[in-house]
């Protein structure tokens, strides 16, 4: 289970200090999904990103299985159990997307689990196994073997930063049916920003959070038909969208 | 079968990625002379009489096959010069594997200065990879000072992969090329300078022939008080296509200086060039964190693979 218990974070910005997250608490269970939606630049991100350790709060904490881990590294928090797929995964010029992927896995991956997880979202091993990471790939591409990086160890909690960002819908469908498995499993508690209908309607919670605090927080039952009604930002009040 | 010491086959290991063995095509030079050298039915080499080094003879039936040819310095305060010429005949399909590694245990310069001549006919295909590395306990420098020049014929593709592994402490690259018609060459080069190490790359690639093409990639890592300097030049005389990319990451204290530079003489010559200098990208650092990878381990993971 991971407990965020009253984060505040106040970056400065210039000189000036900034209201980014504002007292958020809440808890993921065990094998729950938990979708966190709500309009862009309300903090969403910020709060994957103070999970992962990437940022540090100015206070409040951040508990795993009872263990607070708010002052751990990011390194110590992914080997706890924790893995987080970046909304604009970064590019490395020289490695291979198979030395990724082992590199992600912790052990040197055979040929053929490669293929399993990129095959998984929507890449055909054969072609991309021995490219480079680097800007010949595009950026679908990109957030698709961002997505195997994270299949390809199993966790106790998965961050995926808006997954669905620049996928198209062919492979969206894989990835929504990646998420349906791992969440059917139960083993690994599912932290996903959205602003995907299909991906919001999966969550067993889900979290809208607005000017750095939390809304509403309930059963996806009770808040998503209060998504459709209510300016949050989300895609699915887009009429054309939901055509 | 000539006996290599422990020193010698440590540094082999380094320098010949393919696993240097003395069969097929090969010739060992260790501290100025020839240890051990072979020939097969298509590939002769030929000791010089007039001055150190030899000639290597590539007939066009050659097919798929490598010659080796290292040269270790193991002598505290030797300088070695050495003039290899290859003669690379129509239609040879054929992989070089040179490279020089330094071992240096004295306190006076060791010092290596390979010049190599290649003469590529009309549709060969040649691979020439070429290694240097420096060791040693002793307070000597390790200098390698390389002279590659390379004319390549009607159609023929050269492929120059040559990396600085590390240990060198002072290195003078000069690269030239000329292109004939349709003739394609492909650069990949490489190198890690660390301590007190200083390193400078000229290349001149004349893309002469019409439909010639060059493509140049320049890829190094700079640490501690190291200093390198690339310059290299594309220079368009005909219909040609060039792309010049140099990359560097510097660390520390180095200093990097990267001038590409493009020279067209026709009106049909495109020519492309790209240099970048930056530290170690934070982004990167931080996905690899996510993998459980301490900012040391993540450091060498993000070098290594630039650097592959």
């Amino acid at each position: 289970m991971l407990e965020v218990k009253n984060l505040v974070f106040h970056p400065l910005d210039n000189g000036v200090e900034k209201s980014i997250i504002e007292d958020v608490s809440f808890t993921v269970e065990d094998g729950e999904m938990l979708v966190i939606t709500g309009p862009n630049g309300g903090g969403k991100s910020t709060l994957a990103k103070l999970m992962m350790g990437i940022e540090k709060p100015d206070s409040g904490n951040i508990v795993m299985d009872g263990v607070d881990i708010t002052g751990l590294s990011i390194a110590q928090r992914a080997n706890m159990g924790i893995g987080f797929a970046f909304q604009q995964p970064p590019r490395f010029k020289g490695m291979t997307v198979k030395r990724l992927l082992s590199l992600a896995a912790g052990y040197e991956m055979p040929e053929s689990k490669c293929c399993d997880y990129l095959s998984g979202v929507g890449l055909c091993a054969r072609e991309y196994i021995d490219r480079e990471v680097d800007n010949t790939l595009s950026g679908g591409e990109m957030k698709r073997l961002e997505i195997a990086t994270v299949l390809a160890k199993p966790h106790k909690i998965c961050i995926f930063d808006e997954p669905e960002a620049g996928i198209d819908l062919w492979s969206f469908s894989m990835l929504v049916k990646q998420f349906e498995k791992l969440h059917e499993n139960k083993k690994e508690s599912l932290i996903l920003i959205s602003h995907q209908e299909r991906i919001i309607q999966m969550a067993d919670r889900i979290m809208v959070v607005r000017d750095g605090k939390v809304e509403s927080l309930d059963t996806r039952e009770n808040v998503f038909p209060t998504l459709v009604n209510e300016n949050t930002g989300c895609v699915c009040m887009n009429p054309a969208h939901r055509a | 079968m000539a006996n290599i010491d422990q020193v010698t086959e440590s540094i082999l290991e380094k320098i010949d990625s393919e696993g240097f063995k003395q069969e097929g095509a090969y010739n060992l030079r260790y501290n100025g002379y020839s240890l051990c050298h072979g020939n097969t039915e298509h590939i002769t080499i030929k000791r010089k009489e007039d001055k150190q080094g030899i000639d290597v003879y590539i007939s066009g039936e050659t097919k798929g096959e490598q010659v080796h040819i290292p040269v270790v310095v193991a002598a505290s305060g030797m300088t070695d010069e050495v003039y290899n010429d290859f003669y690379i005949g129509d239609g040879a399909q054929v992989t070089i594997v040179a490279g020089c590694g330094i071992h240096n245990s004295g306190c006076d310069d060791s010092r290596h200065d390979g010049i190599h001549t290649f003469h590529v006919g009309e549709n060969a295909n040649v691979r020439y990879e070429e290694k240097h590395y420096g060791e040693g306990e002793g307070t000597g420098a390790r200098i390698l000072n390389p002279v590659t020049k390379i004319i390549v014929g009607k159609d023929s593709v050269f492929t120059l992969d040559t990396a600085q592994i590390k240990g060198v402490d002072s290195t003078k690259r000069e690269t030239q090329v000329e292109l004939g018609e349709g003739a394609k060459l492909f650069v990949v080069e490489k190198l890690m300078t660390h301590d007190n190490q200083s390193a400078v790359s000229d290349m001149d690639i004349h893309l002469n022939g019409p439909g010639s093409s060059a493509q140049i990639i320049s890829r190094s890592v700079a640490r501690g008080n190291s200093r390198q300097v690339f310059h290299p030049k594309a220079i368009g005389n005909a219909l040609c296509r060039a792309h010049v990319q140099c990359d560097s990451i510097i660390m520390d204290q180095a200093q990097v200086c990267s001038i590409p530079e493009i020279d067209a003489k026709h009106v049909d010559a495109a020519i492309i060039h790209e240099a970048a200098i930056g530290r170690i990208n934070n982004e990167q650092m931080i996905k690899l964190n996510t993998f459980g990878l301490g900012d040391e381990a993540a450091e060498a993971v993000i070098i290594e693979n630039f650097l592959n």
